[in-house]
């Protein structure tokens, strides 16, 4: 249910696009003031909720401990898995965030008749995973061109990067079709993979279609429907500098495109997409496994009821003292 | 315990990454580029016969394409005229066709292409043409 | 209950059923879920709604206002706990945790995978604490707290040992424990918990400890081990209980001083400390490490955990040494500084014999006994005889808690390597921080739910097996009492002829002590190698 109802609600806001803009001549609306209303919730909803989190306090130090402690100068530890250091956490969480460290120990478990488990090295959802992120962020680095007037060498450095091979005109990315490939695989595996169809909800499947859609149409737009792009970056440097402009007889393809980019800024901050924040947030990722050396401070800590030891020797006195253990009171 | 400073300092990173192309949009943030066609070859021309190989929509969308496909026919399959839509005849050659009226590289070709960061790689093979202007 | 054969239960299937997971109807099976708590056992520690009720029963007898009680207790926690809330915000069901769980590769149940458990949760929390799941329901993954929602929270609930093996192969850490800790409390807010658990709470509360030993009974067990070691190596050790002025104050969990084979571990330490002449004393008042109130809620973890620290106070030793046992070194370790510190009426640790600063425990002051014995060994001030063990061909079970909530890897295996000549490691995937968990860990070691356990244990066992058969492993050391309660009949069960020691067991087997008759037997009063017609 969770993967049709992802469909259509795509569906649904391709269309509207089409009858806002293609019917409705809404360009303004569609390329002014969508946009700039799904990148301020998108800036505010994204701080609002890492605020809601910090607001929380973290009451433990729970970290993941996932090498040898820090105990003897004798013993070799793991400073990056099991970091002592506010260093080892750093970089820790740089493998974790840059690398998908966890990732990157998955396994998977097999059952064969005997009973026999055995557990290979599965890379393919830290390949794919790895792939998609980066991809993705190339991407979003590569779009800057037109958001900078002139544009800064890094960005034609690696937008050149990206059509190494030349392949085409305009040249092909080796992004775009990484990209492609990444959506897909991670959705396929969503509906291929039994268990994992099996927890999969609208949530998974909606980011998914809707990512898919906006590189599609990209992938459109660029090498096959053609549309202006002198006027597209008109149009985008209006909105960074705050002097919106409409240019005539942008294809319809580029508003499907912006729509659905929006509605992605739009749902960001109120999805799980969230994790992109969240991930630098984890306490048993972030934090040090130094609880014996350095005391963690849980600030609603609370005195609580106990069971005192002069109660204790009141219920046992007389046993104890039969049995020959001191007793603080006679 | 909170790290609320460090909770700051990632929002304030994540705040100032995104605000990058509003601050910084650049000099030429309200240019518009203006590809010029007052060459001297164009200019001769009558202003009726002043028409590209294909109509001006098409060549603003899909040049790259058709200059492609020149590439491919001429060095590849060794043809060498053009049959436009309309029936005209063209020699397929960017040195002496296209660059024959748009002779001005800097003011047509490379107004949009820096612009909007494109970078054909045509003149890794072709000859730059010599702009009196520079 | 008889359990069925190991061929029948180690026929599972993975296949998730047709219809979705909140679609499908939990069906309770006997065999998978211990049983109710008793109303005493809760009010004994003031837990709230004590009642009769049982499992089995379609009316679990809840509060008229449970819902509330539940919701509101959840909307407390996500405000309290940032790890609760973040987990139940951030997960992505990308299912890498999936195969991860002992409960799911053992038993296949799609809700035992740990993203399912915690959507369990995670359907309720979207209805109750986030708009889109007021507003779109189902659509968004949300769903009404019915009394069949809760009942299912509580059965997977407990079917979790909260050994975080799946936060170690989540990309955002997300750890099922967290989720089922509090889970738990919530459900413990309803009176919803099960004897197993709740009864040691309230034998720790009154006594100390969870299997209720009284002062004159704790004494009068370390006697009969006394009476064993003097018979086994001729040395009268002579143990001190609440003397004050003792240098460190030596905790164990309760486990050992009562049943085979812990008793046996506690033997070992008992000798070994004697030798050192370390001064030290037990306590009969802080006499469990362990905590079962970490099973129930946050809060009763501490009010149980404090008499450690009362006692220690009291007797005016320098520091602490904790025994063998996994969850007592996950709150001793990540816990109990939180709620204690900082502790400043004791000293930072330093071993009286070698003069080692245990610079890793310097605030809370409280150091692994293996940590002390490694070092020991280290400075050469223990005298071994490895031929001891020789019958004993042994592998090395990291306990969850303690692997992945402490890291501690080396140092037992450091001691196992000095006292005995056979040891093999089982398949990486399995140990150290992969370690799987005994299956009964988190207060499931009960008997009525034994099928789980077994299942549990499934992966664990299956790695014994893998050893057993390659260089004939006969014996599983660990370090913590409820695998040495709950591996013994899993290993029977799966892998028939592998026992269980606790690694001080095996230390003091191996030593040599100053004085002592030439031993014949173990400390189990089997004969040592080479001895077996004497």
């Amino acid at each position: 249910m969770g993967i049709i109802f992802s469909f259509f609600a795509v569906i649904a806001l391709i269309v509207i696009v089409f009858i806002g803009v293609q019917g409705a001549n809404l360009h303004y609306l569609f390329g002014v003031v969508i946009p700039y209303a799904a990148f301020f919730i998108f800036l505010l909803g994204v701080i609002y909720r890492v605020l809601q989190w910090g607001r929380i306090p973290v009451p433990f130090r729970i970290p993941t401990t996932a090498g040898q402690q820090k105990s003897h100068p004798w013993i070799k530890t793991n400073p990056i898995d099991n970091p002592f250091t506010a260093t080892g956490v750093f970089i820790r969480m740089a493998f974790e965030v840059l690398l998908f460290r966890s990732l990157f120990r998955n396994t998977k478990a097999e059952l064969r008749d005997g009973p026999i488990l055995s557990y290979g090295s599965t890379k393919w959802l830290w390949l794919g995973g790895l792939a998609f992120h980066y991809t993705f962020l190339i991407i979003l680095t590569r779009h800057l061109r037109f958001f900078f007037e002139p544009i800064p060498g890094v960005i034609k450095i690696i937008e050149s990067l990206d059509g190494f091979f030349q392949v085409g005109a305009p040249v092909l990315y080796l992004t775009d079709l990484i990209f492609i490939a990444a959506v897909t695989f991670l959705f396929l595996r969503r509906v291929v993979i039994p268990q994992v169809r099996y927890i999969s909800l609208a949530q998974d499947y909606f980011p998914l279609f809707l990512i898919f859609s906006i590189g599609l149409t990209g992938v459109l737009m660029r090498y096959f429907l053609k549309t202006d792009v002198v006027g597209i970056k008109e149009l985008t440097m209006g909105l960074v500098t705050f002097k919106p402009v409409v240019p005539k007889d942008i294809n319809i393809i580029f508003y499907i495109h912006l729509f659905l980019v929006s509605t992605l800024f739009i749902y960001f901050p109120m999805s799980k997409l969230m994790h992109m924040a969240g991930v630098f947030l984890s306490p048993t990722r972030n934090l040090a496994n130094n609880n014996r050396a350095e005391m963690h401070v849980n600030p609603w800590n609370y005195p609580v009821k106990v069971h005192t030891y002069e109660e204790y020797e009141n219920d046992f006195r007389d046993k104890m003292k039969a049995a020959g253990l001191p007793v603080e009171k006679e | 315990m909170y790290n609320g400073g460090k909770i700051i300092i990632g929002l304030i990173i994540f705040v100032g990454l995104i605000a990058l192309p509003f601050v910084f949009s650049g000099k030429g943030a309200s240019a518009k580029p203006e590809p010029k066609l007052d060459t001297p070859e164009i200019l001769k021309l009558p202003e009726t016969e002043r028409k590209c190989v294909e109509s001006k929509e098409y060549m603003k969308r899909e040049h790259m394409k058709l200059l492609n496909e020149w590439r491919d026919w001429v060095v590849r399959d060794g043809l060498t005229i053009y049959t436009s839509s309309s029936g005209k005849q063209y020699t397929m050659s960017l040195q002496n066709t296209c660059m024959k009226c748009h002779s001005n590289k800097t003011k047509f070709c490379d107004e949009c292409h820096n612009y909007t960061a494109v970078k054909p790689y045509c003149w890794d093979c072709h000859i730059k043409p010599k702009e009196k202007e520079l | 209950m008889a359990n069925p054969k190991p061929e029948e239960l180690a026929k599972i299937d993975y296949q998730p059923p047709k219809t979705g997971w909140m679609d499908t109807p939990t069906v309770f099976k006997p065999g998978i879920f211990p049983y109710a708590c008793k109303p005493k056992s809760l009010e004994t520690v003031g837990f709230p709604n004590p009642r009769q009720w049982s499992v089995k029963d379609e009316d679990w007898k809840l509060p008229p206002n449970w819902q509330e009680i539940f919701i509101e207790g959840l909307r407390e926690r996500v405000s309290k706990y940032r790890s609760f809330r973040l987990f139940l915000d951030i997960c992505v069901r990308c299912g890498a945790c999936a195969d991860k769980c002992h409960f799911f590769i053992g038993g296949g149940d799609p809700k035992n995978m740990p993203v399912l458990r915690g959507e369990l949760l995670r359907s309720v929390y979207r209805k109750y604490c986030t708009t889109t799941g007021r507003i779109m329901g189902k659509i968004a993954g949300a769903r009404d707290l019915t009394t069949d929602v809760l009942k299912e929270i509580w059965y997977y609930a407990f079917q979790c040992t909260e050994c975080r093996r799946c936060s170690l192969f989540c990309p955002y850490g997300i750890d099922t424990a967290e989720i089922t800790i509090l889970a738990r409390e919530l459900l413990n807010l309803l009176g919803l918990n099960i004897e197993w658990i709740a009864g040691p709470v309230a034998n720790c509360w009154l006594t100390g400890n969870h299997l209720g030993l009284q002062p004159h009974t704790i004494k009068d067990a370390f006697d009969m081990f006394c009476d064993d070691i003097e018979t086994i190596t001729g040395i009268r050790v002579t143990p001190t209980f609440n003397r004050k002025g003792a240098e460190i104050l030596f905790v164990i969990p309760s486990g050992s001083m009562f049943a085979d084979p812990g008793t046996f571990t506690c033997m070992g330490e008992l000798l070994l400390l004697h030798e050192l002449g370390l001064d030290y004393t037990w306590s009969t008042f802080a006499s469990e490490g362990g905590d079962f109130g970490f099973f129930t809620t946050n809060e009763m973890a501490k009010r149980l955990h404090a008499k450690i620290y009362e006692e220690a106070k009291r007797l005016k030793v320098k520091w602490i040494m904790g025994g063998e046992c996994g969850h007592m070194w996950r709150v001793w370790h990540q816990y109990h500084n939180t709620w204690y510190g900082p502790v400043d009426f004791l000293e930072e640790p330093v071993s009286p014999i070698t003069g080692t600063k245990f610079e890793n425990a310097k605030s809370n002051k409280t150091i692994h006994i293996c940590e002390f014995t490694a070092d020991l060994i280290k400075h050469g001030k223990l005298n071994f005889d490895k031929s001891r063990n020789d019958n004993l061909i042994v592998t090395f079970h990291d306990s969850c808690n303690v692997s992945r909530g402490m890291g501690m890897f080396e140092e037992p295996r450091y001691i196992i390597q000095n006292v005995c000549n056979n040891f093999y490691e089982m398949p990486p995937q399995t140990i150290r921080e992969q370690t799987f968990c005994c299956g009964s860990g988190a207060g499931l070691n009960a008997s009525e739910n034994m099928e789980s356990r077994l299942r549990g244990g499934l992966p664990r066992a299956n790695a014994v097996k893998y050893v057993a058969k390659k260089y004939g492993v006969n014996m599983l050391a660990c370090i913590c009492a409820i695998d040495r309660a709950a591996l013994p009949p899993l290993m029977d069960y799966w892998v028939p002829g592998v026992r269980v020691t606790g690694v001080h067991e095996m230390v003091a087997n191996a030593l040599i002590c100053k004085g002592e008759k030439k031993r014949t037997t173990n400390l189990r009063g089997e004969p040592l190698p080479g001895m077996e017609g004497e």
